[in-house]
């Protein structure tokens, strides 16, 4: 079977065996974020320090590989930062989906930039992104 | 396997000349032969309705139904002969019966705004658990906008339609229409139309059957099944996108208000006001899709080359065929077992999520539909939020099933 460069060893594992999925009784904020095309959907759940910084996030996601693995490295990647921080990442990840070249400290998340072949999956990807940057945006609006 | 019902062999042989029709067939997909298994979502087009399309717009184009010159005259008797085409096509009464559209959506808003607009609160209008969001959307906004009743008949666990909760439905008789769909998008199931006619009559509604897939499958005739409305799509009968039909019975037509206003469809205008064109032209506002209409009756032509009885038999066979290759995979689940079903298979994969499938599957040439299908209560009711669906078309091959199959294995051994 051909396989895909989308399917690294690091999504599928982190689609089989997430390190930051599950409730958190402790969140002070909460997100989410559906796709309407496919019925993807990610919550997300955090606590924030009181520099606005992610003191802790986790997710519970209910969608394909691709969506659930970024979730996962997101959650992971986002842990200390602030919601700069954050946009300035999620900038860089859509830059990397549309390009199909990934920005210098992407990290593990280059392993999406082969989604510049797959349009119609790179919203996958970039759902657990829009939520975190959804819930962000309303928590300083509020 | 059966070898008595089908065999590759014999499928193969029948089916040569039929893919040697379609140019796209002998494309390759990331360096592969082309298996296209979404023919539900759109068939691809023959030569035959391609040429025609072509020379047409070469040779023999103009507007139509106004052009006082020799060009004008030959493609609007080319427009008005696809209309006596699909009239014989579908059995209607009379080539004033059929409406042409952009396609079986646009048909069936026609018939919520227009039909739709003559009913008055305390009326209902009955749909299935199973339609596609063209059948379901249009009834919301009529209810909304006319204040009157939505009903939802339910299906039952193999995807039938529930047919005793249809007649309670029907029982208190508030319904005036019941709009559902003649092949399920999703389940491959085929509704009884002609009993959910008799039961809707019985009771004093009418009956819109959507016959989006169905009828690219088996013959139909409107006025044997006794149907009210009936709508198709060009698009999946092997013909063009942007353009529809819609059937209805005459004086139903006659009886409904215009749904567009414009050129075409007036008898006279002033300033002040503008009486109606003669039914179908009342309802073709503007100038149509003259080209795909054309095309269509390409289509049409060559899908009664084929013939119905031969469609049908290759697509049973193949059903059949694909049903049982499709169930020897693990972990895989056929959504919708009702008896009666046509060409689509919606499946689910343990621990392999549809898009996923769907993303490996074309990697290797093979194009699966993956998603809720504009079926998102249907895919409520079945408790999923997505599936992966394989739909045949008359080029579809028992080889191709077998690949479906062996790489199907694969993938869920990658996953697993």
């Amino acid at each position: 079977m051909a396989q895909d460069d989308l399917y690294r060893t690091v999504v599928l594992e982190r689609a089989k065996a997430p390190r930051h999925a599950g409730p958190l009784p402790t969140a002070t904020l909460n997100g989410q974020g559906a796709n309407p095309l496919c019925g993807d959907r990610v919550q997300l759940h955090a606590v924030l320090d009181g520099q606005g910084r992610i003191e802790t996030i986790r997710h519970e996601t209910r969608g394909c590989a691709i969506c659930a693995a970024s979730a996962d490295l997101m959650a992971g990647r986002v842990t200390g930062q602030d919601r700069v921080h954050v946009g300035r990442l999620h900038a860089e990840l859509v830059e990397a989906v549309e390009t199909g070249t990934a920005p210098a400290g992407l990290g593990e998340l280059a392993a999406f930039a082969p989604l510049h072949q797959h349009r119609s999956r790179r919203r996958c990807a970039l759902l657990p992104w829009s939520a975190l940057t959804d819930m962000l945006n309303d928590d300083k609006n509020r | 396997m059966d070898q008595s019902v089908i065999t590759p062999t014999d499928m193969a042989d029948s089916l040569r000349h039929v893919r040697a029709d379609f140019p796209i067939l002998s494309q390759k997909v990331h360096g592969k032969d082309l298996v296209f298994l979404d023919s539900a979502a759109s068939a691809q087009k023959p030569r035959q309705v391609i040429d025609c399309m072509a020379d047409t717009m070469r040779t023999q184009y103009a507007n139509i139904h106004r052009g006082l010159y020799w060009m004008s005259e030959r493609t609007t008797e080319a427009y008005e002969a696809v209309r006596d085409q699909v009239a014989r096509f579908l059995g209607a009464a009379a080539r004033e019966e059929i409406v042409f559209t952009r396609n079986s959506t646009e048909a069936i808003n026609l018939v919520a705004h227009s039909y739709g607009g003559l009913l008055k609160p305390g009326q209902a209008v009955l749909v299935s658990e199973m339609e596609h969001h063209a059948n379901l959307v249009p009834w919301q906004m009529l209810r909304d906008r006319m204040g009157i009743e939505l009903r939802v008949t339910p299906i039952t666990d193999d995807g039938a339609l529930d047919m005793e909760a249809l007649a309670a439905n029907l029982a208190d008789g508030k319904v005036a229409l019941v709009a559902i769909t003649h092949m399920s998008n999703v389940l491959g199931t085929i509704t009884d139309a002609r009993a959910i006619i008799d039961m809707a009559h019985a009771a004093g509604a009418k009956v819109l059957l959507d016959g989006s897939q169905l009828a690219v499958h088996r013959r139909v005739n409107v006025q044997e099944l006794g149907a009210d409305f009936y709508v198709v799509t060009g698009h999946k009968l092997y013909g063009p996108t942007g353009i529809g039909v819609l059937w209805a019975r005459r004086e139903l037509l006659e009886a409904m208000p215009p749904f567009l206003g414009g050129g075409d469809m007036i008898s006279t205008v002033s300033f002040e006001r503008a009486t109606w064109a003669n039914v179908p032209h009342k309802f073709e506002a503007g100038t149509p899709a003259i080209i795909e209409t054309i095309g269509l009756g390409a289509a049409l032509a060559y899908i009664e080359s084929i013939g119905f009885e031969a469609i049908g038999a290759h697509e049973d066979a193949l059903t059949a065929y694909a049903l049982e290759a499709l169930g020897n995979v693990s972990g895989l689940k056929v959504i919708g077992t009702a008896p009666q079903r046509g060409g689509v298979i919606s499946f689910t994969m343990k621990d392999v999520h549809p898009h996923d499938i769907a993303t490996l599957l074309d990697r290797n040439g093979i194009a699966v539909r993956a998603g809720h299908h504009c079926a998102e209560p249907l895919m409520r009711r079945l408790g999923v939020t997505a599936t992966a669906r394989a739909s045949f078309g008359i080029y579809t091959t028992p080889e191709e099933i077998d690949l479906l199959a062996a790489t199907l294995e694969q993938i869920r051994g990658f996953f697993v």
